[in-house]
């Protein structure tokens, strides 16, 4: 029993989060707005320079061959800095799935190395997802169709663009026809691997909002103190001071059950549904809690688009209904948890184990 | 990360399981907040120092068996899931024993730490007085220095089952001309000393759990002194941390009251009409979850040498509002049978849900009111401004 990272992990995460300090900022995400894709290919290329996207690429195609929980803690940083790039999408949801249908078609291994190497992007559609994020800037994207899962290329299905809250999202709903060439999975192995599409992504998601929850409770802890009214910084104010605590207290129980999440996609898939929904709606209570209670820090400050913490706030309300909003995960855990089989007590939190 | 058990950890459950099982006594024993339970649950402590399972982490040298903490989670897990009775002298072993093993002497640790695991000696706390409630720092019983002795007068007030403790752990007022944060030391008395007057205070159930303790001219050995004098406040500290941190409120106490609350819910599915009782079981459940799931965290992190310092505060806050959480819910689904006591007829399965709703509503005010808590969070884990 040992629920830490390991050194490597920690430290990793963190030549990341400098990474991503220094090359993803509120003016750099303020630019990218302005462009056709909002993506930046340079910043992709860093990214890919530093190995992100080879992480879960298996070794047989030139990737790390490493893990969901090696990752899970990039991710959080991803939402801490509020990365527009799909980087999270990509190696969290793509990645995987193409790893476990390398074998069925002899594309998705060249694929996998072609992620690796920067040379392709793929969007991933889901049943959960009403519409697919960054399909504009996809060559190919992995599309449902019942209990199919299809490889598309882009210049088969027709995008039409969907304007998000989030000006760093790009969603597009999708037309498309698939047919026996494209579909390359169907029946129960399609079914389970969507279910497990689903749960990397709303893993992913939860991840990145626990970031997003610390980023904004951080920036409003700075305004509050630089801030004075009364002749005093409006942080002494325990009203304020107590708004942020509730956020602290929700994050710092947000995390365990991310990282328990993210361990028990990589090594107890069975489990992973009601683990998953757990980080994903709790996770998502804290970062919507921290945008509620920053803005009130912030004021009316706050409430206008030059303040920064709207890029934050808005991935959060964003990201809480994507992958499944938490009447979907909810859900999930009513039905494990009220189910007169469900094993349940102190003994058998990491299951059972005897 | 490796959340799974090794070969020996579940040898070690297994151990604990089967000795609960055969030692657990056959009825339950009577509210340590009467002589009569206190005195039961006093036998309880002994039986389980006989056994070495008084405290599992202690230095075997000390009665225990020198377990690391994840092995002490088990070890409660066991405990709470075999409903074995509540620990009468958890103010001793789950606070003072921590505080004694890091600050006291090789001759105080003989002393009162193998006292302590045998079950001889049960313990108070002796803080809080008429004016130092959430101001701890306006404490004026003082202990005086006469010669190799202490002279003590003042009064404490809210120590909980001093009424039949053999001593109590307080916080006095060594320099009389010291304020606030400095001049206070940490001092035992024992509570038959000539001088000492202890006033039961009946809590929400009319017991008397509650005691208020007046000192007139009571002398101790300045040996009775945990740490340097005036370094009282920072001792206390260190105890107040474990108060509020993972030993005094283990998971494995909600996770059986959420496991519980599930069973009353179902029970009860047919006949809820307020839609919104089943989210409240469900998160109550991923609640004391997220808890256990933090304290492995944590417990893991000390294992490799880590330290826990204001997120203690952090988890104290979680686990009183989980508890009461916990504790409304049954009540709203037991609905109007919920204001029974279990020893009306009608109670039906009242039964230990009322006792716990009332216990629930202290939780967020021992130990550190949770305002105060909200306040050490957002200035010293936040950093937001004092003044």
């Amino acid at each position: 029993m040992d629920f830490t990272f390991t050194e490597d992990q920690l430290l990793f995460c963190e030549s990341v989060k400098d990474f991503l300090q220094g090359e993803v900022t509120a003016e750099s995400i303020r630019k990218s707005w302005d462009t056709d894709t909002g993506r930046s290919s340079a910043l992709w290329a860093q990214m890919v320079e530093l190995g992100l996207t080879s992480m879960l690429v298996p070794e047989a195609q030139g990737g790390l061959g490493m893990n969901e929980l090696d990752f899970v803690l990039l991710a959080q940083e991803c939402g801490r800095y509020a990365l527009p790039e799909p980087l999270v999408e990509t190696v969290l949801v793509a990645t995987p799935l193409l790893a476990s249908l390398a074998d069925n078609d002899p594309r998705c291994a060249s694929l996998l190395e072609k992620i690796a190497a920067g040379e392709v992007m793929i969007a991933v559609g889901h049943a959960a997802n009403n519409l697919v994020c960054d399909a504009h800037v996809a060559d190919y994207l992995l599309l449902p169709k019942g209990d199919q899962v299809h490889l598309v290329a882009k210049d088969q299905v027709v995008l039409v663009a969907q304007q998000s809250v989030d000006p760093s999202r790009r969603l597009f709903s999708v037309e498309w026809q698939g047919n026996d060439e494209t579909c390359l999975a169907s029946g129960a192995e399609g079914v389970s691997l969507l279910a497990a599409t689903l749960n990397r992504g709303a893993l992913g998601a939860a991840a990145q909002m626990v970031g997003l929850a610390e980023q904004m409770v951080a920036m409003s802890v700075q305004y509050t103190t630089d801030r004075l009214q009364f002749g005093k910084p409006i942080g002494v104010n325990q009203a304020l001071k107590h708004h942020m605590a509730n956020c602290a207290v929700k994050t710092e129980f947000a995390k365990a059950p991310l990282y328990r999440a993210a361990y028990t996609v990589t090594q107890d898939p069975a489990r992973a549904d009601f683990a998953v929904s757990h980080a994903k709606v709790v996770a998502g209570e804290a970062a919507l809690l921290a945008a509620k209670n920053s803005i009130q820090s912030f004021g009316a400050m706050g409430y206008t688009w030059e303040c920064d913490l709207h890029i934050w706030m808005k991935r959060s309300w964003a990201l809480d209904k994507f992958w499944g909003h938490a009447g979907f995960h909810k859900n999930r855990l009513h039905q494990w948890l009220l189910n007169p089989n469900a094993k349940i007590g102190a003994e058998m939190t990491f299951g059972e184990q005897v | 990360m490796d959340l799974s058990y090794t070969p020996e950890q579940i040898a070690f459950r297994k151990e604990v399981r089967t000795w609960l099982e055969d030692n657990i006594p056959a009825e339950p024993l009577q509210s340590f907040d009467t002589e009569e339970g206190f005195n039961q649950h006093r036998e309880w402590e002994k039986t389980l120092a006989k056994g070495n399972w008084g405290m599992v982490t202690w230095p075997k040298e000390y009665g225990g068996r020198g377990c690391d903490l994840v092995e002490w989670l088990i070890f409660e897990e066991e405990y709470y899931k075999a409903k074995a009775p509540l620990r009468v002298n958890q103010n001793g072993i789950f606070l003072l024993g921590p505080t004694l093993m890091e600050y006291g002497t090789p001759e105080q640790k003989e002393r009162f730490i193998t006292q302590m695991a045998s079950g001889e000696e049960m313990w108070a706390q002796g803080w809080s007085e008429p004016g130092a409630g959430s101001d701890m720092a306006a404490i004026r019983s003082k202990a005086i220095r006469d010669g190799d002795e202490y002279v003590i007068n003042g009064q404490k007030v809210w120590s909980t089952r001093a009424v039949f403790a053999d001593w109590v752990f307080c916080i006095f007022r060594t320099d009389p001309d010291s304020e606030r944060h400095k001049g206070l030391s940490f001092v035992f008395v024992p509570l038959d000393a000539p001088g000492v007057t202890v006033r039961p205070i009946p809590q929400l159930d009319g017991l008397p759990g509650f005691a208020e303790i007046f000192f007139d001219d009571v002398r101790v050995p300045v040996s009775n002194r945990l740490g340097g004098e005036g370094e009282g406040w920072s001792i206390a500290m260190a105890t107040a941390g474990f108060e509020r941190g993972l030993m005094l409120r283990s998971p494995a106490r909600f996770q059986e009251t959420a496991k519980r609350l599930v069973s009353l819910y179902r029970e009860h599915a047919n006949d809820i009409m307020d839609l919104s009782i089943e989210n409240a079981v469900v998160k109550c459940f991923m609640d004391a979850e997220a808890y256990a799931l933090s304290t492995y965290q944590t417990a893991s992190r000390l294992i490799k040498g880590g330290t826990i310092g204001s997120e203690s505060s952090v988890n104290k806050i979680f686990w009183s509002e989980l508890d009461q959480l916990m504790h409304e819910t049954a009540m709203s689904i037991l609905a109007s049978r919920a204001e029974l006591l279990p020893s009306s007829p009608a109670a039906g399965d009242v039964g230990d849900w009322l006792d716990g709703f009332m216990f629930a509503q202290s939780g967020p005010i021992y130990a550190g009111t949770n305002e105060i808590q909200r306040n050490i969070i957002a200035e010293r884990l936040l950093g937001m401004p004092r003044k």
